[in-house]
């Protein structure tokens, strides 16, 4: 059996895990960065559209190129590669020496040791079964972006004519790709009021080609025999689908873009301790999980929305990597807590006295909001923020001055009332 | 004709109502900055979007090859370039940033390659 000894394991070749090797790389730290596809890059090599980079390299890209710039930059910097290698089995326990089982075509199993481990796994699509869609089970229904692997490396049309199921940005940018490939759309159906994706891509994906979307409606049956012939959608009252007023709509394609999860089958057989409203580990402020050594940034922590912020937030678990294998601990740290109108924060811990930026996703859409932070029940910090919705994540910076006594620190956002 | 549009200058997402005027200008109302009287006059004389699609490479590693407009291209040609692009077939190797087509129908736009393809 191949054995292996690193520094640093890198788990998932993405906008993450690169971002990370990178900087343990560089810092002389011998990286190893392991992938079960055949290149790096992850989601971001079928994501062919523009719009990745503003904020990491201050330049518009596409998907690709975004991702050969991680990659070289983290090669440049002495990180080696092993693709086409799943990691199967993890054993965490020992601090000095974390021990991963992994397989490859070219090598069978190895054995590869690590003083420290990136979870960098990214996540993956909510499926017809995660849903519950009701209905019979052709053949045509994909997830958006299965189907926008099958278009863009594989050059595979779905089908015919499509109906998109969730409005959220994969779901929408395939809409655009379904049509310039000679696929019309016939609709969007968002179970929820609002949008979920970007402003942007409503505009450019659905407007630009007439695309109806659906709010508040849902998609109460699949019908076909083989494959799919038709959806019936039926909009929301109360909660319930409205079957007085359902239509139908003839498609042979059912695009599901309805959501996304951290895949964390593998930190779960380690032992990682999993937040259960964003499906990531728990973390403390260096993106440190219950185990000590064991790092996790990206969309494996929580979905992010952009890729430029799942790398920023990898590459400071990167330098915090480095803090750990010098020989640093973080010190006693306190709880943070998700309020009012908050579905999450992250991280779920602090140091007190240290600046620390704060990532959290809104529940409520609202025109004028306040960021309430508060410490162990008394305010500390008031933050205007204009324009939140669920879509778009929130961040805010707390100077260390504020928390320098410890205690829990909660977040909760108050509407002005749209 | 009244337009009703969405303002993609920023995330607050104004929804304007633009109206090109008999004497060649654009009346706009609804934004909250000059921003969107500039996106609305585009989008009412020539909207332009980046295009983004694959182009056939006779490879072994990657039988498509991802590719980009080098610039925005008017909306009214994209059908017509879009079919360019399916017709188009390249072969490896190629690095990122290749021209596999240049300057489509005279807009000066290039379309170039996203991704190296080395065999």
């Amino acid at each position: 059996m191949k054995e292996l000894n690193y520094d640093v394991v890198v788990i998932g070749a993405g906008a993450a895990g690169l971002a990370t090797a990178e900087v343990t790389a560089s810092a002389g730290r011998s990286t190893l960065v392991i992938d079960r596809d055949d290149f790096a890059g992850g989601v971001l090599m079928q994501c062919i559209h523009n719009g990745f980079g503003l904020h990491h390299f201050k330049e518009e890209l596409t998907g690709p190129e975004y991702a050969e710039r991680l990659e070289s930059a983290a090669r440049n910097a002495g990180a080696e590669f092993l693709l086409q290698t799943t990691v199967m089995d993890f054993n965490l326990a020992d601090n000095e020496n974390k021990e991963l089982l992994a397989l490859s075509p070219e090598y069978g199993v190895m054995r590869i040791t690590a003083k420290a481990v990136m979870l960098a796994m990214g996540c993956r699509e909510r499926n017809r079964g995660n849903i519950g869609i009701p209905g019979r089970r052709p053949a045509g229904i994909f997830t958006a972006g299965l189907a926008q692997r099958l278009i863009n490396m594989s050059g595979l049309l779905p089908g015919k004519s499509a109906v998109i199921i969730g409005s959220g940005d994969i779901g929408l940018i395939m809409a655009r790709r379904l049509t310039w490939s000679g696929i019309p759309v016939k609709a969007v159906v968002e179970i929820r009021p609002f949008p979920s994706g970007l402003t942007r891509n409503i505009v450019q994906c659905l407007n630009d080609f007439n695309i109806p979307l659906y709010l508040g409606h849902t998609v109460s049956k699949i019908n076909g025999a083989d494959r799919v012939e038709s959806v019936e959608i039926s909009p929301l009252v109360d909660g319930v689908p409205d079957s007085s007023r359902s239509f139908t709509i003839e498609c042979d394609t059912v695009l599901l873009s309805a959501g996304l999860i951290p895949e964390n089958e593998l930190s779960k057989r380690g032992g990682v301790t999993i937040n259960m409203t964003t499906g990531g580990p728990l973390v403390d402020a260096w993106r440190m999980t219950n185990i000590p050594g064991v790092f996790a940034g990206g969309n494996v922590l929580h979905v992010h929305d952009l890729a430029d912020y799942a790398s920023d937030e990898a590459a400071l678990a990167g330098r915090h990597i480095l803090d750990y294998l010098n020989g640093k601990r973080p010190g006693r740290e306190f709880p943070v807590a998700a309020g009012g109108n908050l579905r999450y924060v992250t991280p779920n811990e602090y140091i007190p006295g240290e600046k620390t930026q704060f990532f959290m996703r809104s529940l409520i859409v609202e025109d004028d909001a306040e960021l309430i932070v508060s410490l162990d029940g008394q305010e500390i910090m008031r933050k205007k923020l204009r324009f939140v919705k669920p879509p778009e994540m929130l961040s805010v910076e707390v100077p260390g001055e504020l928390t320098a006594r410890g205690g829990q620190l909660s977040f909760a956002l108050n509407g002005g009332g749209r | 004709m009244k337009r009703e549009l969405i303002c993609i200058s920023c995330p607050i997402g104004c929804h304007i109502q633009a109206e090109m005027t008999a004497a060649g200008e654009v009346e706009v109302s609804g934004n909250r900055c000059p921003r969107g009287k500039a996106y609305a006059l585009n989008e009412l004389t020539d909207p332009k979007r980046m295009v983004t699609s694959v182009v056939a490479c006779a490879s072994k590693e990657l039988p498509f090859v991802p590719v980009r407009s080098s610039a925005p291209v008017s909306m009214a040609l994209i059908g017509e370039l879009l079919d360019t692009l399916r017709a188009l077939e390249v072969a490896p190797p190629l690095a990122s940033g290749s021209v596999v087509l240049s300057d489509f129908k005279g807009s000066g736009v290039n379309i170039i390659t996203t991704r190296s393809v080395k065999e």
